[in-house]
């Protein structure tokens, strides 16, 4: 065993990652270039005859003057400020920051596919739309879903997307529901999309247990509800023990019953969505399925159905008939477009990839070891902050740091920033807003137990830091390349593109 | 396997901390009635170098840009992409990189970001431009809402110009929100700016079209502003082709209030339709009702300069049911393409593979237009792409174009049952001359 | 510790009759609460408020916040300056942060909020 996450966990990023990156903006001069175009070969022809004057910009774009070197130590330097699953270990709850398979890329790269135009004709497509077809079938069997749609392009998309099918189902059926209901944890997608769509939200609270509180659900559970958004594993990382119970009381009242698959990656070959009584679904395959989350996108999001919604789907659909695929636009009860073209291909064939390589046993010890590698850092550090559901985990645990914050005055804020200054990425904090002063924590199945016990090192000496030296902690990070930014300013004077400045401004 | 690295001793230590016996046990909670009892049906796990063998057979069954000279546009864009752009947009350090909630930690993402709003502001002439919005088609929709929430209006108009794809997701989009949407009919292959003054009301929250619109026409910018205008209503401008903003007037010249469209042709793959990048700019006042992230740029406690995401309060994650838009993961990385896209082409270098495109076009245009047979739809000034009218199926032509190595334009059919002889040509930087002259050929000697 | 002259309703904001009209803010409880205000949404002069009905937004970095209005009326006034400078809300909540200044349609309404007093120890409640 060696390397830096084994010793003692000390603060370790290089100075490189403190200087200051000048904007782009500011680099170059006036008339240097850093591309390569060919000079015309058609015929000469004045410009006015081409494009009208009254047409043409009067000034080019202020875009930068730089040479090709200019460019690439400006993006490198930006590159060494920033912090990457490739870099270090990232137990970001319910975003399942798991490793991103390098073979993934060489797939998706080909330009078989990158250089494939969305309108060439389904004959010389044939590859792509085979691909389709094939992640469709593999994600109806993984959910328990009868069909797939991939127009989504992120799980928030989806959403709004299962949504407007399920407004359609009842439009067919000459119902008007006008209600939605979300559990208090959801996350801020959930209620943000049923908005979308047109609907009010009710929020029922969850139990002592971390369910969904049964009988207050089926309080609220009437002939107006149209569906209710269901996290499971939930977003305290602990399985709805009462699905079933849940499942039977919103299709008692004629409602569906929809789940956010954003914690899928804790059920893959354990149990399906679709036998636990859910009518529709999205998968993030950002998260579940390792498509790399580029910055903050893109993603992709698969959205399931069970046969009485398939109608309703985006159109086009793939299909298959001897051998051939093809394109079905004539989906007449179809909500429609939720973008234009098919999906986020690219990130298709990504997913595409990882599930060909994991095969039906990997992908069900990837779920199994998701699972222990939560567990056992939850038993490594119940002791040292609050644990406010005591139960068996899935993937993911929530603590609270309420005990630190109640005796030393250092919060999960103060404890996440210094996190950082250990080299690893800090939790999801304050998240589900049910848990005062949240930490959540998933560490996925790529990280080794080495990565886990220095994690655990790490947490338990902040731990101790918040008693014998909380200030420490309060202004943390210290090793990062900036301190704690002014948000307050940025919000209330928003700074949002440079502008040149002149000699009168100093700024 | 090797994505899993727990060995049997770890997990047996792991299991004994979380006084647990087996990994069955962890999953003690779920009821029994949906456990699985046996293996997901799936093919069967591929070692890497099969794996390869068969992601290649199933590329090899595509027929992709690289060996067909592309004519076709219709908003996606065969541009071509310096080197630099796949060597640094897609280093480990930015693709496996996570939101940077985190700033601190995450100042080259943010940074890059806020460069990429910038160059968006300078392209359009718009004052802030968001991190990205999923693509034009989408972003085109939640302009709408957005508009609507503005003007506190119930009614958009849409130029039929504008790209059939966006005009039904807009639909969709608004499906369900208290907007109406209504079709502003194109006529001559613009958007007339008369009928839209005679269109719009006092019900109108916006007039949406797009320039260079789908048939390729440069639309009158300054009328059509002045007709939303004249009755408090937004403009709306949707770009497909953000290139020809290099040679073309920006919407913010010719008074857009929102500017929304599509960034694939800066620099991101064809990608047979995805991940592309939707875009979104608008004036100062109206930055709280701009959906999506926004970089800001601020100082550390020491008085650094640094970045950060800030008017999160407009998110989904703070105003949950109350957010204006649901949006959480955007397209992050397509933004950065198209950063370092803008960055190495430059300011003359936007200019120059915009100006290339239109003396192409306008070569292939004159050269089909003497075609006997075929005839350019319209009069409209055109960027890069045109309208011919054709003497056969344009589907046929495309059909035995395809023979000869040649990707035709989009048969207008499909979208405009009145244009089924029309055939949508697209010319870029990357077609050369002896290629169109080969087009031109063919068309000649087909029957 | 809160005005002895304003009234309060339950959602935390304060009322002050000034002859016919009413001054509206919100207390140094909501203030803290929010601890440092970006941003405040007012209505426009002319608007018709309602009853414990929302009238406007106050957000800080983390939070948004929606302001319930404790009369019913016709918006008079609105404090631009606020808008300008919303940090004064933490500053001089009862004071240079008056937010609207309303014509109300039924002054009765003030008798269902709340004196110095009972706000004291329903927020007193709310801290321990």
């Amino acid at each position: 065993m060696s390397g830096p996450e084994t010793t003692a966990a000390a603060p370790r990023l290089s100075s490189l990652r403190k200087r200051p990156v000048p904007v782009i903006f500011e680099r170059g001069a006036p008339g240097r270039i850093g591309y390569s175009l060919p000079a015309s070969d058609v015929p000469e022809a004045p410009l006015d005859e081409i494009v009208p004057a009254a047409h043409r910009r009067a000034e080019p774009a202020a875009l930068p003057e730089v040479s090709e070197l200019d460019v690439v130590r400006h993006y490198t330097a930006l590159s060494h400020r920033n912090f990457s699953i490739d870099e270090g270990f990232y137990p970001l709850g319910s975003c399942t920051m798991k490793y991103n398979p390098k073979i993934n890329e060489d797939a998706a790269r080909q330009p078989g596919f990158a250089r494939l135009h969305p309108y060439a004709p389904e004959e010389i497509a044939q590859g792509a739309l085979q691909l389709l077809w094939e992640l469709e079938h593999d994600m109806a069997e993984i959910t328990g879903m009868d069909r797939v749609t991939f127009q989504p392009a992120a799980g928030a998309h989806g959403e709004l997307t299962a949504l407007l099918m399920i407004s359609k189902y009842f439009e067919e059926k000459g119902e008007r529901r006008h209600t939605v209901i979300v559990p208090d944890s959801a996350h801020g997608t959930n209620p943000a999309s049923a908005t979308f769509a047109g609907y009010k939200v009710t929020e029922v609270k969850s139990d002592a247990r971390g369910n969904i509180d049964l009988a207050a659900l089926t309080a609220v559970l009437t002939t107006d509800v149209a569906a209710l958004m269901l996290t499971n594993p939930n977003t305290l990382g602990l399985f709805e023990e009462q699905i079933l119970e849940v499942a039977r009381a919103v299709h008692n009242v004629g409602a569906q019953l929809y789940l956010d698959g954003a914690n899928f990656n804790a059920i893959l070959g354990i149990t399906r969505p679709g036998d636990q009584g859910f009518d529709v679904m999205h998968l993030n395959l950002h998260k579940t399925f390792t498509t790399p989350h580029g910055g903050g996108g893109p993603g992709a999001g698969a959205v399931g159905v069970r046969a009485h919604l398939v109608p309703f789907l985006p159109a086009p659909t793939i299909e298959r008939a001897g051998g051939r695929f093809a394109l079905d636009h004539e989906r007449p009860k179809s909500i429609g477009r939720m973008r234009a073209f098919y999906g986020n291909f690219g990130n298709l064939v990504r997913a595409y990839t990882y599930i060909r390589t994991m095969g039906a046993a990997g992908l069900r010890e990837a779920s199994e070891m998701a699972v222990l590698n939560a567990n056992y850092l939850l038993s490594r550090l119940r002791g040292a902050f609050d644990l406010p559901y005591d139960r068996v985990c899935k993937h993911e645990f929530v603590l609270s740091g309420r005990r630190q914050r109640d005796r030393f005055h250092v919060t999960t804020k103060d404890m996440a920033k210094r996190l950082l200054d250990y080299g690893f990425h800090a939790p999801t904090i304050y998240f589900p807003l049910i848990v005062e002063e949240a930490i959540m924590i998933e560490p996925t199945e790529t990280e080794s137990l080495q990565t886990l016990d220095a994690f655990v090192e790490a947490m338990l000496a902040i731990a101790r830091e918040a008693e014998t030296d909380p200030d420490l902690v309060r202004t943390a990070p210290h090793e990062t390349p900036v301190t704690r930014l002014d948000e307050v300013t940025a919000a209330r004077k928003p700074d949002l593109r440079w502008r040149a400045r002149t000699a009168s401004d100093p700024r | 396997m090797k994505y899993i690295p727990a060995t049997q001793a770890e997990r047996e230590r792991m299991l004994r901390s979380a006084g647990v016996r087996t990994v069955d046990e962890l999953f003690r909670d779920i009821p029994e009635e949906v456990r699985l009892k046996r293996p997901l049906d799936l093919p069967p796990a591929v070692p890497d170098p099969d794996l390869l063998a068969h992601m290649r057979r199933l590329a090899d069954r595509n027929t992709d840009c690289d060996r067909l000279a592309c004519f076709l546009g219709a908003g996606a864009y065969d541009h071509f992409v310096p080197s630099t752009v796949p060597h640094l947009a897609l280093k480990p350090e930015f693709l496996t990189a996570y939101t940077p909630y985190q700033a601190e930690l995450m100042q080259g993402e943010l940074q890059a970001i806020y460069e990429y709003q910038t160059m968006m502001c300078e392209l359009t002439g718009m004052d802030v431009a968001n991190a990205s919005m999923y693509d034009g088609a989408s972003a085109t929709g939640e302009a709408a809402s957005m508009a609507a929430d503005l003007t506190k209006r119930a009614e958009v108009l849409v130029s039929t110009a504008v790209h059939p794809e966006y005009r039904e997701v807009l639909r969709t989009y608004t499906s369900h929100l208290p907007i109406t949407v209504r079709d502003l009919p194109a006529r001559d292959g613009v958007t007339p700016p008369e009928a839209a003054r005679q269109a719009v009301t006092d019900a109108t929250a916006a007039v949406i079209v797009q320039s260079p619109n789908f048939f390729g026409s440069i639309e009158d910018g300054d009328a059509l502003a002045s007709a939303a205008h004249a009755r408090g209503a937004l403009l709306v401008v949707a770009i497909a082709e953000p290139v020809s903003l290099g040679l073309l007037r920006p919407p913010g010249a010719y008074g857009a209030d929102i500017v929304t469209g599509e960034g694939q042709a800066l620099g991101n793959a064809l990608n047979y339709g995805g991940p592309y990048l939707g875009m979104i700019a608008t004036r100062d006042a109206f930055v709280r009702r701009i959906p999506g992230r926004l970089v800001g740029r601020t100082v550390d406690t020491e008085g650094r300069p640094g970045y950060v995401l800030t008017l999160q309060t407009r998110e989904q994650h703070i105003r949950r049911a109350k957010a204006t838009s649901n949006i959480c993961t955007n397209e992050a990385l397509n933004a950065l393409v198209a950063a370092v896209y803008m960055a190495t082409l430059g300011k003359q270098g936007m200019r120059d593979v915009a100006e290339l495109c239109a003396r192409k076009a306008h070569y292939a245009r004159t050269r089909i237009a003497a075609v006997p047979g075929y005839s350019i739809a319209w009069d409209a000034p055109t960027f890069n792409e045109f309208v011919v009218r054709c003497p056969m199926p344009p589907a046929e032509i495309n059909r035995r174009l395809l023979e000869h190595g040649i990707l035709g334009g989009l048969p207008l059919g499909r979208f405009y049952p009145d244009l089924a002889d029309c055939w949508l040509l697209c010319v870029t930087e990357r077609r050369t001359r002896e290629e169109i002259d080969r087009l031109a050929g063919h068309l000649e000697t087909l029957q | 510790m809160y005005p002895k002259e304003l009234r309060y309703s339950k959602e935390h904001e304060w009322a002050k009759t000034e002859g016919k009209r009413v001054r509206v803010g919100i207390t140094k409880f909501a203030a803290d609460r929010l601890s440092d205000v970006v941003y405040v949404e007012l209505p426009a002069v002319g608007a018709d408020i309602a009853f414990m009905q929302p009238f406007g937004v106050v957000e800080s970095v983390k939070a948004v916040s929606d302001l319930y209005a404790p009369v019913s009326g016709k918006v008079v006034e609105i404090n631009k300056a606020l808008v300008e400078k919303p940090e004064v809300i933490n500053m001089d909540p009862y004071g240079e942060a008056w937010m609207i200044l309303v014509e109300p349609k039924d002054p009765g309404e003030l008798g269902q909020l709340m004196d110095a007093a009972a706000y004291a120890a329903m927020v007193g409640e709310a801290t321990s």
